[in-house]
């Protein structure tokens, strides 16, 4: 049995604006076991990337527990132990800004080498080419700038960058939405390899369900800034409990007739995504959903567990209104 | 009999850059018929967005250069057009929503104000009072079904969410009552949610009005669902077209096979290794075929010759030398 | 094995010559840029080798001959000579001396000072930190810049050492401005943002991830300013803070041809092209190195 290795309880991120309270993660709780890949999913103003942060110590939480093998890691990176930001490692989305245009490659994957292992000159070079051959790019690389070389490669230099600590927990952050699907597959696998090879935990966050279903072991879907519904991943795409996940299975463009059949009947989404300032009262979901009660648009439903390993919030379930 | 709208034959273009020559198109085929919706997929490079702007005229004339290639709309010659022709075409035949919706709408004047310039200048000589193209603006926002139109015709882009400005676009190009419609990347930006409504949305119109339409994008799943006839696009030459289902049934091009076995799938089979190699320089492309030094079934012929389509089928042609009858 | 650190080191002047060349390829394609160029270093070759070119180069210091003097340009005095007998071209080079020796001095102050507190004010932005920096920078920025020159020389002797003083006061806060405006801006971008996360000191953050995104404006802004800075010397030295007799200086020069004007005008006038011509070539010179440094992003 894998231990925990992260674990939110309550987990809440609340940004204090003029325009409002953004409440961008309200309420998350979830557990991450050793080794596993926990998805992430959900649109945009859902808070996963806000999450992911907090994880990172970008920001602090506002409230609940946050815990990395049992210590707390609800504060600021700045706050943190250095061993807590050498385990604990992020791959950001987009490669065109994760890197730093003016710098080289080897300036790139040194820093951390630097700030974590100081070794001599000599040693460090040594390490960054090791680095890259990881991550199957060509050594020579490492004099070479981010704007010469290609969004696949870009990235493949964000998880060099991310492996160069010997981090056990990495949270990939759409880490391949901006690239062509071919370029795609090639880093989602060398992600796979390298998972088994190192041991790693990742935490992964799409809104790709089609690459979710391929790469995560459980997955968690949120909808501002709370998870409607966390399973693991085949009884997540097979029995969708939650109407939000059954509407958003059922946008994806497929490619085959085969996978067609796989998804929910068709629903049509309706209205807007409503903007984090002004969350609906009640269930966040209910003006979009197409089965909402009297009940949704008054009191906002808990998360409940219908079914072994499979939670969900949601009114459609005996114990959510909370009584 | 459908019209044959446009008609792009053997189109080169390059640009000139420190360094030498980009020849980015290298013998571009593409057709289409009136009232059809047609796909172009490619990945990152492959020449899609140079395509779209050859035939909208809008390619920065130098670097570029169209060293050689016919394209025809309605049988006029596109490339011969003088500048006050492509702006009379632009008004009246063909508009194109892009990519970035945030990016095409100029944020310091009113949607309102970019909608009805969009529809004065496309109906220069049919003089509308001001009240007249207010009202069009109006109605224009009423068919992308955005709520409360009134209200968003004097708002800033900036208080607007993504799709609510995807569909902005789209009734700016619609509004015009162009005959061709081309939409580069239209919903990229967009949540999946909201790609649906709005895709669903365009089709509506589409199929209201009667517009051609061409559809550029590198998500095949995207045009299975909303395209009639795919061309497949790698480095600047098309290397595969077919009707839509024909081409999702029956992939022929080593290409357009590695694209759809690359995609990850909803059955959970895992995801394939994806193509070696990276797109080539075009700076100095492969000779030959082009896909050639990536490709898992590569003969000494491609090397050294460039394919010409060969025939497999109704309407389905591929550029690859295993086809060759 | 330290063969990948001599190949790095081998590869990185290989590297350096391609980027020359690139930078050269997007200079040259303005030829205004080249004017400029050569402008700039005509000017900084005269005011090097002054007393080797001049054809009399001791004119330049005290010495009068009142025989010769205010003679209109001929062949032996190509800029004709001033109230002293004075060759004006000698001088003019030598004048060449001081506004560029000004120029530097006033921007080697003001720009490493003004660059570091924009990049931490920036960075820092929301903090007092930044408040303190900004609002200390708009003081600066309110006082007209010859009323705070008279201010200072009215304390202090007028001379070139005062008047540099004075203006590298009221230059710096434009560069603090402006690397404030970018830093800020780069503050929220992912490569900052994961150097924070690995634990990187604020100096790597601040000196070599976000400096480096500073350079294209900055050394721009430097090429102009050098042009502006001579200007404001002069202007100074025109009042008569600046340089003070018989030191050639091209301000100066100009405030005494006046007098002669338009009888004897090339006292002044030659004096007011030369000043005319340094600004110029650094103004056009700066598009040139903006164009130059654009095409590294690329």
């Amino acid at each position: 049995m894998n231990n925990t290795i992260v674990r939110a309880q309550d987990l809440k991120k609340y940004f204090f604006t003029k325009q409002g309270v953004v409440r961008a993660a309200d309420g998350v709780s979830f557990r991450i076991q050793e080794q596993e890949t926990f998805g992430l999913v959900g649109e945009s103003g859902s808070g996963k990337s806000t999450v992911a942060y907090t994880i990172m110590g970008i920001y602090p939480a506002t409230s609940g527990e946050l815990l990395y093998r049992d210590q707390d890691i609800t504060g600021e990176t700045k706050k943190r132990s250095k061993a807590l930001k050498r385990d604990i490692q992020i791959v950001f989305q987009d490669p065109g800004s994760s890197l730093n245009p003016r710098s080289t490659i080897k300036q790139i994957l040194e820093l951390p080498l630097r700030v974590h292992d100081p070794a001599p000159k000599k040693e460090r070079v040594d390490r960054v080419a090791e680095l890259l051959e990881m991550v199957e790019l060509p050594v020579d690389f490492m004099y070479k700038s981010p704007p010469a070389i290609g969004g696949g490669e870009r990235q493949m230099i964000a998880i060099a960058r991310a492996l160069a600590t010997n981090p056990s927990f990495i949270v990939l952050d759409e880490p391949t939405s901006a690239l062509d699907v071919s370029v795609q597959a090639k880093i989602i696998n060398k992600l796979m390899k390298l998972q088994k090879e190192l041991n790693l935990t990742y935490m992964f966050i799409t809104h790709d369900l089609s690459l979710m279903r391929n790469m995560a072991s459980r997955v968690a879907i949120m909808y501002l800034g709370k998870i409607c519904e966390i399973a693991p991943t085949t009884e997540f795409f097979s029995r969708p409990l939650h109407p939000y996940t059954q509407m958003l299975l059922s946008s994806i463009p497929v490619v085959s007739t085969q996978e067609e059949e796989l998804k929910p009947k068709k629903i049509v989404s309706t209205g807007e995504i409503p903007s984090p300032v002004n969350i609906p009262p009640g269930c966040s979901f209910h003006q979009r959903c197409p089965v909402s009660m009297d009940v949704c648009s008054k009191i906002d439903p808990k998360m409940v567990t219908p079914e072994e390993n499979h939670q969900v919030r949601c009114h459609l379930f005996p114990g959510a209104a909370g009584k | 009999m459908a019209k044959r709208l446009l008609n792009i034959e053997n189109l080169e273009v390059g640009f000139n850059v420190y360094g030498g020559y980009l020849a980015v198109l290298n013998g571009v085929f593409f057709s289409m018929d009136e009232g059809e919706k047609v796909g172009l997929v490619g990945e990152t490079g492959c020449g899609k967005t140079t395509t779209a702007k050859s035939v909208l005229r809008i390619l920065p004339e130098p670097p570029s250069q169209t060293t050689g290639g016919k394209i025809l709309f309605k049988g006029r010659d596109i490339l011969a057009m003088k500048k006050n022709e492509i702006r009379e075409m632009h008004a009246r035949e063909i508009s194109m929503i892009f990519q970035d919706p945030t990016a095409a709408l100029n944020p310091v004047f009113t949607i309102g104000d970019q909608l009805m310039s969009a529809i004065k200048y496309s109906n220069l000589h049919d003089n509308m009072t001001r009240k007249e193209i207010r009202e069009r603006a109006l109605q224009a926002l009423r068919e992308v079904r955005l709520p409360d139109p009134e209200r968003i015709h004097e708002s800033y882009p900036v208080q607007l969410s993504g799709g609510m400005r995807q569909r902005i676009c789209i009734a700016m190009a619609l509004a015009t009552q162009s005959t061709l419609l081309v939409a580069d990347e239209p919903t990229t930006s967009l949540d999946v949610t909201i790609q649906d409504q709005v895709l669903r949305l365009l089709g509506t119109l589409i199929q209201d009005k009667g517009t051609s339409t061409i559809l550029i994008t590198h998500s095949l799943g995207l045009v299975r669902e909303w395209t009639e006839r795919v061309y497949v696009m790698y480095a600047g030459v098309m290397v595969e077209t077919a009707n839509t289902d024909e081409l999702f049934r029956n992939p022929l091009h080593p290409y357009t096979r590695g694209l759809m076995e690359a995609v990850p799938k909803l059955t959970g089979e895992g995801i394939a290794a994806g193509i070696p190699g990276r797109i080539p320089e075009y700076l100095n492309p492969p000779s030959g075929c082009r896909f050639h030094p990536r490709c898992p079934e590569v003969m000494d012929i491609c090397r050294r010759e460039k394919p010409s389509y060969f025939n497999c089928g109704d309407n389905h042609r591929t550029a690859c030398f295993l086809y060759r009858e | 094995m330290n063969k990948s650190a001599t190949a790095f080191e081998q590869s990185l002047c290989s590297r350096t010559w391609e980027r020359v060349k690139k930078g050269w390829y997007a200079f040259s394609k303005n030829p205004l840029s080249i004017v400029g160029a050569v402008i700039i270093v005509s000017v900084i070759f005269l005011a090097v080798f002054a007393p080797f070119v001049s054809p009399y180069a001791e004119h330049a210091g005290n010495f009068v001959d009142f025989d010769n003097a205010s003679q209109a340009p001929s062949r032996a005095h190509l800029f004709g000579t001033d109230v002293f007998g004075r060759d004006i071209l000698s001088r003019v080079f030598f004048g060449f001396r001081l506004s560029l020796i000004m120029g530097v001095t006033v921007i080697s102050l003001t720009a490493p000072v003004g660059v570091t507190l924009g990049l931490i004010a920036g960075y820092k932005k929301g903090t007092w930190v930044e408040t303190l920096i900004m609002r200390i920078t708009d003081i600066f920025v309110a006082v007209p810049p010859l009323i705070l020159a008279l201010a200072v020389a009215a304390i202090l002797t007028p001379n070139i050492f005062n008047s540099m003083m004075a203006v590298s006061l009221m230059w710096w806060p434009w560069y603090c401005r402006m690397v404030y405006g970018i830093a800020s801006s780069l503050k929220n971008e992912f490569y900052i943002q994961s150097a924070e996360v690995t634990g990187a000191s604020t100096f790597h953050i601040l000196f070599k991830e976000i400096l480096p995104n500073c350079y294209g404006p900055v050394f721009t802004k430097v090429s102009l300013d050098m042009g502006w800075v001579i200007l404001l010397a002069s202007a100074l030295s025109f009042v008569g803070l600046g340089a003070q007799p018989p030191t050639p200086d091209l301000g100066t020069m100009v405030a005494d041809g006046g007098k002669y004007m338009p009888d004897q005008w090339w006292i002044a006038v030659f004096p007011a092209i030369a000043i005319m011509l340094i600004v110029f070539g650094f103004n056009i010179l700066g598009d040139g190195i903006r164009d130059m440094l654009e095409v590294e992003k690329s």
